[in-house]
């Protein structure tokens, strides 16, 4: 049976790691190659590194913590922040990545997602959504907007109508992540993994709001992701991995331990 | 030398990175004449079927892999490159494979999430000693739309079961394919790709 994954994720600011609360960084949070070790040494599925300069300087500085990481480790690695170009995800697939995660430019020239899947295959292609709740009555169903540029701004897009055009273009996977949940440990948005869940065929990965194993637990089962991403709760360790693990297999979730 | 086929496509750098971490020489080779010095061939990919095979056949490729396979080269063919090794696939319209094994390449039911992607477990079906030290039921990282129905029940080493079993490590001889990627799988992967570069 296919395992649900949990990955940690690394948010890389000048060669650092540092914690997003709603979206800003605000504290030091350790030597990513070192994290990428312990994680790697504790299980974790994938890792994810996130460029949140988003700058030329900022994308060497990753790839190059990538290429320093991926000599040692052996589990699949994500690069994602800033990726405007087709260039910029042959460059970050050539330099060690396995996966490029497409936030923003995916909104501004959609073709990205066709030309990368087309040239490197759907598999190394995830689309990744800022998703904010747009407040509606009571009787409306759920709504979430698309924000770009690291959440900061509004763009109209229905969240729900984009993940379709991103799997209809080639994405092989979807990160969902929530804004009014990140950084707020009060759990995922269940719902909004649920309603993307029944509309495309690809792996969702959640992310955003983890604050405990409970969390984890119910967006892997109820909420119907493939997989769940965290930053804060392994970086300061509060929990480690395999106790995120043994606590999902103890419910019966599969993992790998 | 391990050769790390180079066709223009997939994440070559991790394979070899792989075979050199466990103390083996490998080089991505992109000239189809070097596999006369080369002792072993592996063909990754992680591209698309019609892609990958286009470009193998302009390069020259399907002869000097099937000239090496008959030399009793080990040849290992790793997510697509197992794929490849089949008589034809249906992805993206009808392909053409190698032809190294009889049977096919199909898409993946819509009963699961499609691509699968992750880790999933092996049931192994014949003893090679491609799996010595292997345990039954080892986790290895998975990512394919696409899955191989072989013609021969033999040539079907070990499945997984995404919804249902299917073939995940095929071969006959020294000639194998893997459906998952041995370079991502930590210590079961590397022991795989370890025990393949011991193969005289």
């Amino acid at each position: 049976m296919l395992a649900k994954r949990i990955i940690p994720c690394l948010d890389v600011k000048d060669g650092r790691n540092v914690r997003g609360v709603r979206f800003s960084a605000d504290r030091d949070a350790g030597d990513p190659v070192e994290l990428a070790a312990r994680y790697d040494a504790e299980g974790a599925d994938e890792l994810v590194f996130y460029d949140i300069t988003a700058s030329a300087e900022g994308r060497a500085i990753v790839m190059d913590l990538v290429r320093q990481v991926s000599e040692e480790v052996f589990i699949p690695l994500t690069v994602g922040g800033g990726i405007r170009t087709f260039e910029d995800v042959r460059y970050i697939l050539k330099n060690g990545a396995d996966k490029v995660s497409i936030n923003s430019a995916h909104v501004h020239t959609p073709e990205i997602i066709n030309q990368s899947a087309e040239s490197f295959g759907a598999q190394c292609i995830v689309g990744a959504i800022d998703a904010l709740r747009r407040s509606g009555a009571e009787d409306e169903p759920p709504a979430w907007e698309i924000y770009i540029n690291g959440g900061r701004q509004a763009t109209g897009i229905d969240a729900l109508e984009w993940v379709e055009e991103l799997v209809g273009r080639g994405a092989g996977e979807l990160v969902l992540n929530s804004i009014d949940a990140d950084g707020t440990r009060e759990g995922y948005d269940l719902e909004l993994n649920q309603e993307v869940a029944r509309r495309v065929e690809v792996p969702i990965v959640a992310s955003g709001g983890a604050g405990n194993l409970d969390h984890i637990y119910e967006v892997l089962t109820e909420g119907k992701a493939s997989a769940a991403l965290a930053a804060s709760i392994f970086h300061f360790e509060h929990y480690s991995i395999p106790e995120v693990k043994s606590f999902l297999e103890e419910r019966g979730v599969v993992v790998r331990q | 030398m391990i050769a790390v086929i180079d066709y223009g496509m997939g994440n070559l750098r991790s394979v070899q990175k792989a075979f050199e971490f466990l103390g083996f020489t490998a080089e991505i080779v992109a000239e189809p004449e070097r596999v006369s010095g080369a002792t072993h061939l592996v063909l990754p990919g992680d591209a698309a079927f019609g892609d990958a095979m286009r470009n193998l056949c302009a390069a020259g490729w399907d002869q000097a892999i099937a000239e090496g396979i008959a030399a009793g080269k080990p040849f290992l063919g790793i997510c697509v490159g197992l794929q490849l090794m089949f008589g034809q696939s249906e992805e993206l319209g009808h392909h053409r494979g190698l032809g190294i094994l009889p049977g096919q390449c199909v898409r993946f039911p819509r009963t699961e999430r499609v691509p699968q992607i992750g880790w999933n477990q092996i049931a192994i079906k014949r003893e090679v000693p491609l799996l010595t030290g292997v345990p039954e039921g080892s986790f290895f990282y998975f990512v394919h739309s696409y899955y191989v129905k072989t013609e021969n029940e033999d040539d079907c080493i070990a499945t997984t079961d995404y919804g249902f079993d299917y073939t995940s490590i095929a071969g006959s001889g020294r000639v194998f394919g893997v459906q998952f990627h041995p370079e991502k799988s930590q210590a079961h992967g590397l022991r795989l790709l370890d025990n393949f570069a011991r193969m005289r």
